[in-house]
């Protein structure tokens, strides 16, 4: 029963984007359609829970395209855990989206509609993926599927940053993913995700050295300096796509395969304390602090928020290169709750874009004002994103400073506080002007985004919160990849 | 090395070297479809050549005659010349409808005319 | 029985066929009986595989010549494959060239028109399935005269020029396979193919040898369009009519390796072929040096036909990459991608067709807005350009996993780079039409949709196809190692 589940989980949303095609030229029908499918694939994700954490990983062969390297599904915790954020945030980023898109009078809605629910798709495909080439053909396809929405405007600045993002994210899994996967495959005949790896004692220190960079820099969504330029230039895309794809799925899709191949390919005991991952942990610390940086001179909001990204990213490769019980747990915990903290972020972004036009953080004095509700979402998902109490970031950033100690990298949990004070440094100020600064505008009366935007903001805001007090059914998924 | 023993040889060789030079360096079309005549010559008489066995007699069957020449590359070049001739005729066809398009045989004014190639 | 006479038919049928359309004439019964023709010569070489797969080889003599004086046919895993390839081809885009020909060609040309298609393609099958070198030399020329004849009937008056340079250069190709195949009758005395590698054993380490070997590769290389004889190429499938450019592109070139593994396989021999001359070395530094600087020329083409033209030539790169390996893993990667190719440019090709006959131009600049007015069309090309860049659940994925994992068994990483690279740079080639064709500004000026069904069906056959062959390579990839498998000289 629940094998055949996991093809549905992945058919569905491709399912729903015919309908949504079909259904085009009526608006409400489509989005009805739309939220229908995001409704029943989280039912179908959540069915899968009780089989997982009774220890089951119920798997799935589709095909066979060449032999020995099957197309194939298979849940296990992590993947769980990601499918789950991902078709849940869905249903709320499309509620969100027709308050958007409405207000903002986006043009071609149909085929926003339709490519999201395959990118969805294609991150189910990612989630449950049983082996490197299933892993793969879904990574590509969600890039493919994503270009459109990020080129969604049209203009000459969109096709610009289209051509960013396709040729950084398909540069990099061509020329180092496939090369890594079908290296992978050459040493050991299998590309499947196996618990407690599959390269253990296949080849020398230097090839697995070789081979786990490849893998770090071929996955490209994780955004590992010098690899990040693509996510600033996907933000020309409509807030929605920022907001659920280049906040939740595709970069998660990223550090969860990173994750996923540093635990099922290579093996946590492979991995700690190799040359390669000390040097991938600089270069993980350095892309922390590096875009935090970077951040703080962007004035562009949604940049801002985009180089944020790319730092809390590498927390999760950080994690994945400690490779410990405790780091590997704080990476999974950090997935999800990044995910809502910077989802509400991005939701804020997009509304104070569809009530007021602005677009740059110097504009927004005294906006708390008029938006106040939006603006205390973005206070709340702020702390969160700093990891400070009380919300669902803590628990992250605890578990991950747990594993460094435990690695013996005491001057990581420096490197974390250090972070910690950046991300206060550029993105509390953003609040406190909204509320503190002074509007240029003399009269300012209350007018919020519109109705479906609020309630998809509350809906993330009140997670962020309750990730800090009921972290247990996260950490319970994410403390099962390590028995 | 037996110079004067393989002077077929050598004639082959100068006639595909002249036939050659004329294509390569030549720029009115007809002449180049002279010199792949010439080229292509070259190895019909490589064909024959090769078909004469030391003291052998005209292939056909006698009495008080044990050696002959062979036959086969004969038949083979004749296959060849065929192909050639269609060659030239398509060749000269070609340039026909060149000059009708063009009105000219040269290269020269030819590329003037479509600076793309 | 007619099962016994498959390989004569395979051949007879479009060659009777041939005079048949010149004097039918009139454009619909040429097409009609051209389709048919092709139709027919398909399943006769779906037979042929059919009886290869149950009996390993077919030997077929003429007039009941015995072999090695009469005529013979020899047909195994290798040519049967190709066979199929070239057979395909020929049945989906004459479905594809009526409508697309009518547009290009004048009325009372046609019938000349299919007349040459049919005897390039009987030139084709000859020249695969033949196992006599001189019957070869002259299949060879039947195709190659009317390929030029079919690329000079392109209604640019460049066409008049591009086959005349493919005529002078195709020309002196096959004069260098004549000398080749001159220089080993002299040596062995005989012209079929598989006593010649039996007696070539004995005399392979001699001058004649190594010339006519030599002279074979050179005038292959020449046929093929192996960087650096590959100048003939681009302007001939850039102003060919778009359903000979279709055609050609995906067979032609492929019969010329085909014809050039042959030779190197099974008549010289792998230790000969890649030991004791240097062709290996020669053949991987050509081959890269064709996938890179080709790939990099197509970027800049302005003309699509000629920017899938050039894409070509580094495909065939690829192909003698494969080859240089000279492991079977490399071999089969070869004839896969000698399949998977085929398959890609044919869909290019005959979305481009479908363009010309709306807009009646294929440049870059005219296909602003193009995704949104013919989406069916655009489809095709969107998959055909994945495929050419070898993303997965597509036929070009399968020919790269196979063609990386050749190249990293045998530790070549130099090898493993140009591969990707080449990738990477069809990704820069086909996404310029891609982002021009969805979000370029429409021109005012033209008007219309899509291109008809009887176009549009053939080309969606084959973008299909590349799905089909992307998830399940029994057919495909299994074929092709048993092929390489005979050419190595083992049995199936």
């Amino acid at each position: 029963m629940s094998d055949s589940m996991l093809f549905l989980i992945v058919l569905t949303p491709f399912i729903g984007a015919g309908l949504i095609v079909v259904t085009g030229n009526r608006p409400n029908l489509r989005e009805t359609v739309s939220v229908a499918t995001g409704l029943l694939l989280l039912a179908e994700v959540a069915s899968l829970v009780p089989d997982v954490l009774a220890g089951e990983t119920p798997g799935l062969l589709l095909a066979i395209p060449v032999p020995g390297v099957p197309l194939a599904l298979q849940v296990e915790p992590l993947g769980l855990l990601f499918a789950l954020i991902a078709s849940s945030l869905w249903i709320v980023t499309t509620i969100y989206a027709i308050g958007y898109m409405r207000g903002h009078h986006e043009i071609h809605q149909t085929r926003f509609y339709a490519f999201f629910a395959i990118a969805i798709g294609a991150t189910m495909g990612i989630a449950l993926a049983q082996n490197l080439f299933t892993l793969f053909l879904f990574y590509e396809l969600l890039t493919i599927s994503t270009y459109p929405l990020v080129t969604h405007a049209g203009t000459p600045e969109a096709r610009r940053g289209g051509r960013v993002y396709l040729g950084i994210l398909m540069g990099t899994s061509i020329g180092f993913l496939l090369l890594a996967v079908i290296w992978t495959w050459q040493l050991t005949g299998t590309t499947g995700f196996k618990a407690g790896g599959i390269l253990a004692g296949q080849t020398s220190p230097l090839v697995i050295g070789i081979l786990y960079g490849l893998f770090a820099f071929g996955i490209g969504k994780a955004a590992l300096m010098p690899f990040h330029r693509w996510l600033p230039a996907a933000m020309v895309a409509p807030t929605p796509v920022s907001a659920l794809l280049h906040a939740v799925a595709v970069v998660k899709a990223g550090v969860f395969a990173i994750l996923k191949v540093t635990v099922y390919i290579f093996g946590i005991d492979l991995v700690g304390g190799s040359t390669a991952s000390t040097a991938l942990l600089w270069v993980a610390v350095l892309t922390i602090i590096g875009a935090s940086l970077v951040a703080l001179y962007q004035d562009n909001l949604k940049r801002r928020l985009a180089y944020s990204t790319i730092s809390q990213l590498s927390y999760v490769v950080l994690g994945a290169v400690l490779a410990n019980a405790a780091s590997i747990s704080g990476a999974a915990v950090h997935i999800a709750t990044h995910a809502v903290g910077k989802i509400t972020l991005f939701f804020c972004a997009g509304a104070i874009l569809v009530a007021t036009h602005k677009t740059r953080v110097s504009e927004l004095d005294g906006l708390g004002r008029q938006m106040p509700l939006t603006m205390g979402a973005f206070l709340i998902a702020s702390l969160s994103i700093a990891g400070l109490p009380p919300t669902g970031g803590l628990w992250g950033k605890w578990y991950l400073a747990l594993g460094a100690l435990d690695a013996g990298y005491g001057i990581l949990v420096g490197v974390l506080m250090l972070s910690t004070l950046l991300n206060i440094a550029y993105l509390l100020p953003i609040p406190l002007r909204a509320f503190f600064g002074q509007s240029p505008k003399t009269a300012v009366q209350f007018s919020e985004a519109p109705l479906p935007c609020l309630v998809a903001i509350g809906i993330t805001t009140a997670a962020c919160v309750t990730l800090f007090f009921f972290p247990g059914p996260v950490y319970q998924l994410a403390g099962m990849l390590i028995p | 090395m037996n110079v004067a023993g393989l002077y077929n040889y050598w004639i082959v060789i100068l006639l595909m070297m002249t036939g050659f030079y004329v294509v390569i360096s030549s720029g009115n079309l007809v002449k180049k479809i002279i010199g792949l005549n010439l080229f292509q010559a070259s190895v019909f008489i490589l064909y024959i050549s090769m078909g004469k066995v030391m003291n052998g007699a005209v292939p056909i069957l006698r009495e008080g005659v044990t050696t002959y020449s062979n036959p086969l590359p004969h038949v083979l070049i004749l296959t060849a010349i065929v192909v050639g001739v269609a060659t030239t005729a398509l060749g000269l066809a070609l340039v026909v409808r060149i000059r009708e398009a063009y009105g000219s045989v040269e290269e020269d004014d030819i590329h003037r005319q479509d600076e793309s190639l | 029985m007619i099962s016994a006479q498959l390989p004569a038919l395979q051949v007879v049928v479009p060659l009777l066929a041939a005079p048949l359309c010149l004097v039918l004439h009139r454009p619909f019964a040429a097409w009609l009986l051209t389709f048919v023709v092709s139709g027919i010569s398909l399943l006769v070489s779906v037979a042929l595989l059919g009886q290869i797969l149950e009996q390993g080889v077919i030997d077929y003599t003429f007039g009941g010549w015995a072999a090695p004086f009469g005529i013979a046919y020899h047909i195994d895993f290798a040519n049967a494959y190709v066979l199929l390839i070239v057979t395909a081809i020929s049945t989906v885009v004459s479905i594809f060239a009526r409508r697309s020909v009518a547009s290009e060609i004048e009325a009372h040309s046609q019938g000349l028109f299919y007349t040459a298609w049919l005897l390039c393609l009987t030139g084709l099958l000859g020249i695969t399935i033949t196992g006599d070198a001189f019957n070869l030399f002259v299949f060879l020329e039947i195709s190659s005269l009317s390929s030029y004849v079919l690329i000079a009937m392109g209604n640019d008056r460049k066409a008049l020029t591009a086959a005349y340079q493919y005529l002078i250069m195709g020309t002196i190709g096959a004069t260098f396979i004549l000398i080749g195949i001159g220089l080993l009758y002299m040596l062995t005395g005989t012209l079929n193919m598989l006593d010649m590698a039996q007696r070539l054993i004995a005399v392979a380490d001699s001058r004649t040898a190594r010339t006519g070997f030599a002279f074979l590769t050179v005038g292959l290389g020449l046929k093929i369009a192996l960087f650096p004889l590959h100048l003939w190429l681009p302007n001939a499938y850039a102003y060919a009519p778009s359903a000979v450019s279709a055609f050609l592109a995906a067979t032609a070139t492929k019969v010329a390796v085909y014809v050039l593994l042959r030779f190197m396989f099974s008549v010289f021999g792998i230790d000969f072929a890649l030991g004791a001359m240097p062709l290996s070395t020669m053949l991987v530094v050509l081959g890269s040096v064709a996938v890179l600087s080709a790939s990099t020329v197509a970027i800049f083409q302005h003309n699509l036909k000629r920017m899938l033209a050039y894409s070509s030539i580094a495909q065939i790169g690829y192909l003698v990459l494969g080859v240089s390996l000279a492991t079977p893993a490399g071999l089969t990667a070869t004839l896969l991608h000698l399949f998977n190719h085929a398959l890609m440019k044919g869909a290019l090709f005959l979305a481009l067709g479908c363009i010309a006959w709306r807009l009646g131009s294929v440049r870059l600049g005219d296909l602003g807005g193009l995704g949104y007015r013919m989406p069916w069309t655009m489809g095709v090309f969107v998959i055909g350009g994945l495929s050419l860049i070898g993303l997965p659940l597509t036929a070009g994925f399968i020919s790269k996993w196979y063609l990386v994992l050749a190249a990293v068994e045998r530790g070549w990483w130099p090898v493993v780079l140009v591969i990707i690279a080449g990738s990477l740079l069809a990704v820069i080639y086909v996404w310029r039409v891609i982002e021009t064709a969805y979000l370029g500004k429409t021109k005012e000026a033209v008007s219309g949709t899509e291109a008809p069904l009887s176009m549009l069906v053939p080309a969606w056959l084959l973008a299909i196809a590349n799905l089909y062959f992307g998830m399940h390579t029994e057919l495909s990839a299994g074929i092709a190692s048993q092929a390489a498998m005979v050419l190595f000289g083992g049995q199936p």
